[in-house]
């Protein structure tokens, strides 16, 4: 950091270098999402029927049980990046900002763990009839 | 307050970004929600997967899921039009205006398509 000019004064300060990994994030999640969430409506669209036996079987295939977890992490990931710049535009005081900041990334990893811990019990249960 | 902030109007560009941040939030907020409650319904058993889909099918449960399939729809179709003003390409005043106006209603056909192969199954 330099002392002369106004620029040298600032460079390096604030998210200079690494301001752009929130933004890449967004993006690469978003690519996740976009393979995975289009297989899971694809999957919805083509479904035979949506009874229990029907939802059991399909999830308990290991590449629909893979998908769904990977999709689980993608979208969660994504939805905390964009709520959390929901919540920077939207929530103007500064401490309710940060509980609201803090809530979201308990919220998102808490929601995410659920949803993984639910695919593994539906894939690893063994049910009467299963192979 | 400077006037370059209270004087505008509403221009396409300007609706399919709001409506990109709406859909996105609604599926962050309510489409996560009933994901996870659908896994953990199947995961309980047949008992608890009645429950969910006494409710996903109901008319309530109906008129959730179909909004939620038009956020998918809209927020996947904006946010491809959001990649393709990544790369730096699409920002001339014609070509903006009919993208902008051009997402919403392929989001709409999308979720009439995605509805029309379930129901006519």
């Amino acid at each position: 950091m330099g002392n002369g000019t106004s620029i040298g004064r600032v460079r390096g300060l604030g998210s200079s270098q690494h301001g752009a990994h929130h933004w890449l994030l967004q993006r690469f999640t978003a690519i996740g999402n976009l393979i995975l969430v289009v297989w899971l409506v694809v999957s919805l669209a083509l479904m035979p029927a949506f009874d229990y036996a029907t939802m059991q079987a399909w999830l308990v295939k290991p590449i629909p049980a893979t998908a769904m977890i990977l999709l689980i992490v993608s979208t969660f990931w994504h939805a905390r990046l964009g709520v959390q710049v929901f919540m920077e535009d939207y929530v103007y005081d500064h401490g309710l900002k940060f509980a609201s900041l803090a809530a979201l990334n308990v919220l998102a990893l808490a929601g995410a763990a659920f949803g993984v811990l639910s695919v593994l019990r539906i894939a690893l249960t063994t049910t009467t009839g299963g192979a | 307050m400077s006037p370059h902030l209270s004087i505008w109007r509403w221009g396409p560009a300007m609706a399919v970004s709001i409506l990109h941040r709406a859909a996105g939030q609604g599926m962050a907020f309510v489409g996560l929600p009933v994901l996870l409650w659908f896994l953990a319904a199947v995961a309980g058993g047949e008992a608890s997967y009645a429950t969910f889909q006494d409710h996903a099918g109901s008319w309530y449960g109906l008129v959730v899921l179909a909004g939620l399939s038009w956020a998918f729809f809209e927020h996947m179709t904006s946010g491809l039009r959001h990649f393709v003003l990544d790369l730096g390409a699409g920002y001339e005043l014609d070509t903006n205006n009919f993208w902008s106006w051009l997402v919403p209603v392929i989001a709409i056909a999308l979720t009439a398509l995605f509805w029309a192969a379930i129901l006519l199954r």
